[in-house]
């Protein structure tokens, strides 16, 4: 196995279409636990931290711009972005530990393609578009299309994920995400829930409801959407996002969890999700 | 702290300085087994069973042998078959596999190389033909007839020769007429509890480097308990005589009762001997937790009958503890743990069970923690019907001295009352619980032991003392003897050093275990200290020109009634020791009897999502009986050790198996130990009602802390929600599905 450190993207490029078998990382996080539990080696590791594209925080022209590589601990500790997108910057919060923190990337935690990521349902909610290099130059598709499955993703040989682009939000929009895990920390979501909502007065104008942990991927909940739009978010209309979001959980029987218990708790945590995302929103 | 007739005052013990190998661990420089590398050393690695239960057909290492940097390979047939009545045998076969693999990572072979990699390269390429067997995973299908054997080799060895069968030990005991008691009780409630199997989860992986010469003998560097123990089991398994192993005890980063046996040095000097290098072998996270031994898991049925004014009157319990493929000491232990409550009328039955599942050990208090949840939870629900408070209920049958353990031992003085008038007394019991919280008790209580100890003082030039013990001090213990040396020969305590000596420079010392270190490794350093002081007396007296028997020694000094001059300090005798009759250096070892039981009482205040199942500790407070507590910041440690592990034993960590016996999740992502903000600041209340059988009134504190945790949050849970927990770990799916089945 070799180590490269490319400092530009199309050197990254060249390394990965010229070596068969090779891997792109950023913090590694996920890459090395994998190796040393009997994953074959990749060819080459190549090292995504040394390009700057990839490690840095941009918003200008109505959107934000965040590298694939750069650490969420940076991330989470940029007031600005924190207080527009509370709810991504809560999910990347909660990637490992403090010190995972400082290796862990949105662009890792997305394509490690595990349905846990603490990351990805909000920037689902926020309808996030990933930049993809690839040998025919670049890219951009919905964050929610990169992921197909556990472990799978839909880049072609070649590609990796450059950068992150998310929209300013509407006025009076708020997100959340609040995920359960057995301990406090230092755990892996066993239901994962990110909402969204724009709200006008006390009504609901616009919402996403995303659910991670429960199913293949992470999945939008459009019948959870559509109780809260219009609604002021009342019991009724709570009570509806919970059980469509029971309804739209298709997870498994593993070591972390039930079915029976993960469908329940995902319509506890998508109602809990939207409430503070609506006073978030309000505020 | 609350002191309870405890009249003397002291000038050493009961204080708290800093441990003296604290700056060593704080700064790094702490030798662990790990840290040792040896010129020319190897790594060694093994090749464990994919299998739950099968016959080894054949092993071919001849691939591996030829493999890059390979120096030595060893099977199970490089060491002496034992006999099946040795007391080692099942420690031998456990190390590796003789013939039969008895559970999914059972050690087969093991490979030495030049470096880690090439070593588990070399081990994944021996070959091993496997005929399948039947195989058992719970207590239910094991204890059914006609169940497929665990192990074929066992013959109910603890009680008598018959048929094999999946029964390690069966402990009845009895005492009046529990069936009458139980049908002329007032209340009778009666209810079943299962506790899945939990690990230990000490931080530092078993380790050990070990470096057999040409001469025949071994240098063995190990974490451990106990070496004189890793050099017993080593020379054992290797059917070597023990005077050909020296073992010199590292660090250790925890035990819990998880290495107070071995695994790794008797497959390590095998493997140095065979290629003539040191050989270092590391168990990986991984294989602690598939292949060490954890606390069994249980399943129990207590039943307990009460008058209306709260008076126990019976119990009646079945104890089943699933002790893997061999016969172990945890089936027995549940049982005799019963001791808190005077019980006039007693029925109790304990059943160790073997399955193809990790050989279980020691786990702080082994077995208790099990048999407490299942009868501290009862009891709580006969207070609620009885609508008494629970401590009062307690109060009314707690145990005093005289009267009868399970196992009909009667108490010697004991601390249970005092534990919990001290709760009952606190702030936390004395304060509402915050809102929407809920509170639990739950008492705990475990025997202590004594056993084998020795300690060599020396007393140097400068006039300072060194204390050298044989027991691994896994929980301050090197303070606490400094401590005791200190009050004893009336010197400053950091002009005290306490040494953890090898096998060879020191006598002979049982495994820390049992809480026993401090009160009976202690008691040898006190003997050692009081004899050196009639001989300090004697020598002064010689340099006073008076008669002995008019010294006393006061203070660290001799003064003599009769001799107008100084008193004779320490330095100044030990400075002409020489003109007066040699090193002055003394020795004492004992078997100690009297080791002080030790009884807690916890409380803890959670809140249960109702949504989610899942419970947040919100305050907790630990009340034990330490005796006296010789440091007490190593005895609230110690209560809040237990405490954390008993949390983390209640609401999460478990042994998760496959239908094959496959440990799925063999790491600490999903073998969940708390963290730190899973848990409050844990309080703790040391009550001291001394031991009359240590010279300081010690009793161990290292155990008692882990019994009561678990029942005492159930019993939150209950308060909280109404619901019954009976089924450990009572984790968010669990409660939920409780608090919904109730609906």
């Amino acid at each position: 196995m070799e180590y490269a450190a490319p400092t530009t993207v199309d050197e990254a490029r060249t390394l990965l279409t010229d070596n068969p078998g090779s891997r792109v990382f950023a913090g590694a996080t996920d890459v090395v636990p994998q190796m040393r539990s009997g994953r074959p080696e990749p060819s080459v590791l190549i090292d995504l931290k040394r390009i700057d594209r990839l490690m840095s925080v941009a918003h200008d022209n109505g959107h934000w711009t965040i590298g694939a590589a750069m650490p969420t601990s940076e991330l989470t500790s940029n007031g600005e972005f924190a207080s527009v997108f509370p709810g991504i910057s809560e999910g990347a919060g909660w990637i490992g530990s403090d010190q995972i923190q400082n290796r862990s990337s949105l662009g890792g935690n997305l394509c490690n393609g595990s349905p846990a990521a603490d990351s990805v349902p909000a920037m689902i909610a926020s309808e996030a578009r990933a930049v993809i290099a690839g040998t025919d130059g670049e890219r951009t598709i919905p964050v929610a299309d990169v992921v197909t499955g556990p472990g799978q993703l839909s880049l072609a040989d070649g590609e990796f994920v450059v950068e992150f682009e998310i929209d300013d939000p509407p006025a009076h929009t708020g997100d959340a995400y609040i995920r359960m895990t057995p301990r406090t920390e230092m755990d892996i979501a066993i239901v994962g829930a990110a909402v969204r909502v724009t709200m006008d007065g006390d009504t609901c104008t616009d919402a996403r409801v995303v659910l991670g942990a429960v199913a293949p991927t992470a999945v939008r909940v459009p019948d959870a959407e559509a109780a809260l739009i219009g609604s002021s978010l009342n019991e009724a209309a709570l009570a509806e996002v919970a059980a469509a979001a029971s309804v739209a959980a298709n997870p498994i029987n593993d070591k972390r969890g039930t079915i029976e218990y993960r469908v329940q708790v995902a319509g506890v945590l998508a109602k809990r999700a939207a409430v503070l995302a609506a006073e978030r929103a309000r505020a | 702290m609350t002191a309870i007739e405890n009249p003397k005052t002291y000038k050493w013990v009961g204080t708290r300085p800093i441990r003296h190998d604290g700056y060593d661990k704080v700064v790094g420089k702490a030798r662990f087994a790990a840290d040792l590398n040896l010129p020319s050393q190897l790594h060694a690695a093994y090749l464990r069973s994919p299998h739950a239960h099968a016959n080894i057909v054949s092993i071919d290492t001849s691939r591996a042998e030829a493999m890059p940097g390979v120096k030595a390979v060893v099977t199970g047939g490089d060491f002496p078959a034992l006999d099946i009545t040795d007391p080692n045998h099942d420690v031998s076969i456990n190390v590796l596999a003789r013939g039969t693999v008895l559970y999914h990572g059972h050690a087969i072979a093991a490979v030495a190389a030049t470096t880690k990699a090439e070593a588990q390269a070399a081990a994944a390429a021996i070959e091993v033909e496997y005929e399948l067997l039947p195989f058992v995973l719970g207590i239910d299908e094991a204890m059914a007839d006609g169940a497929p054997l665990a192990n074929e080799q066992n013959y109910q060895k603890f009680i008598g020769p018959s048929d094999p069968s999946n029964i390690a030990t069966h402990t009845p005991l009895e005492r009046g007429d529990a069936d009458a008691a139980m049908v002329a009780a007032d209340i009778v409630i009666d209810r079943e509890f299962d506790c899945a199997h939990v690990h230990q989860g000490y931080i530092e992986p078993h380790a050990c480097v070990v470096d057999t010469g040409a001469d025949g003998k071994a240098n063995v560097w190990a974490s451990s308990q106990g070496h004189f123990m890793v050099r017993a089991i080593t020379a054992a398994v290797l059917g070597w005589e023990t005077s050909r192993i020296k073992v010199t005890p590292a660090e250790i980063g925890g035990g819990f009762g998880g290495k107070t046996t071995v695994y790794l040095e008797p497959v390590a000097a095998r493997l140095s001997e065979k290629a003539g290098r040191p050989v270092k072998l590391v168990m990986s996270r991984e294989e602690v937790l598939r292949s060490s031994g954890p606390a069994p898991g249980a399943k129990l049925r207590i039943k307990i009958g009460a008058t209306s004014d709260g008076e126990l009157t019976a119990i009646d319990g079945w104890m089943a503890y699933q002790v893997g493929a061999y016969g172990d000491f945890a089936g027995m232990v549940g049982a005799m743990s019963v001791a808190s409550y005077k019980f006039p009328n007693l029925k109790l039955e304990s059943w160790g069970v073997l399955s193809n599942t990790p050989k279980t050990a020691a786990y702080r208090a082994p077995s208790a923690p099990h048999a407490a949840f299942a009868i501290e939870s009862v009891i709580d629900d006969i207070a609620s019907e009885l609508g008494m408070d629970p401590i009062e209920l307690r109060l009314k049958n707690a145990a005093v001295e005289g009267d009868l353990t399970a196992m009909g031992m009667p108490h010697p003085r004991i601390g249970l009352v005092e534990c919990l008038e001290a709760l009952k007394a606190s702030d936390h019991y004395q304060s509402e619980p915050a809102e929407g919280a809920a509170r639990g008790v739950a008492v705990g209580f475990w025997f202590n032991i004594g056993e084998q100890s020795s300690a060599t003082v020396n007393l140097n030039e400068d006039g300072t003392a060194t204390v050298i013990t044989g027991s691994p001090d896994i929980g301050g213990s090197r303070a606490s003897m400094a401590l005791m040396a200190a009050e004893e020969l009336g010197i400053d305590v950091y002009s005290i050093t306490p040494v953890v000596a090898d096998t060879e420079a020191v006598g002979f010392t049982d495994v820390t275990e049992g809480s026993r270190a401090t009160f009976a490794t202690g008691k040898a350093v006190v003997e050692a200290c009081r004899e050196l002081k009639v001989e300090l007396c004697r020598r002064a007296a010689q340099t006073m020109g008076v008669d002995e028997a008019e010294v006393e020694w006061v203070d660290g000094a001799a003064v003599s009634s009769s001799h107008g001059g100084e008193p004779l300090t320490l330095a100044a005798i030990t400075a002409q020791a020489k003109r007066t009759g040699g090193p002055l250096t003394a020795t004492a070892s004992l078997n100690a009897a009297g080791a002080g039981p030790s009884f807690a009482v916890h409380c803890a205040d959670v809140k249960v999502d109702e949504e989610t199942g899942q419970t947040a500790i919100i305050r907790y407070t630990a009340v034990q009986d330490a005796g006296t507590a010789i440091h007490p910041s190593y005895v609230e440690g110690q209560m809040q050790g237990g405490s954390v592990q008993g949390i983390g034993w209640a609401l999460n960590e478990e042994y998760i198996f496959s239908s094959d016996g496959v440990l799925m999740n063999p790491g600490f992502l999903d073998y969940r130990i708390p963290v730190a903000s899973d848990l409050p600041m844990i309080e703790t209340i040391i009550v001291e009602v001394p031991n009359p059988s240590h010279p300081y009134g010690v009793r161990g504190v290292g155990e008692t802390g882990i019994v009561p945790p678990m029942a005492t949050i159930g019993n939150a849970i209950k308060a909280a929600t109404g619901v019954r927990m009976s089924s450990l770990p009572m984790s968010p799916p669990k409660v939920l599905k409780a608090l919904g089945d109730a609906r």
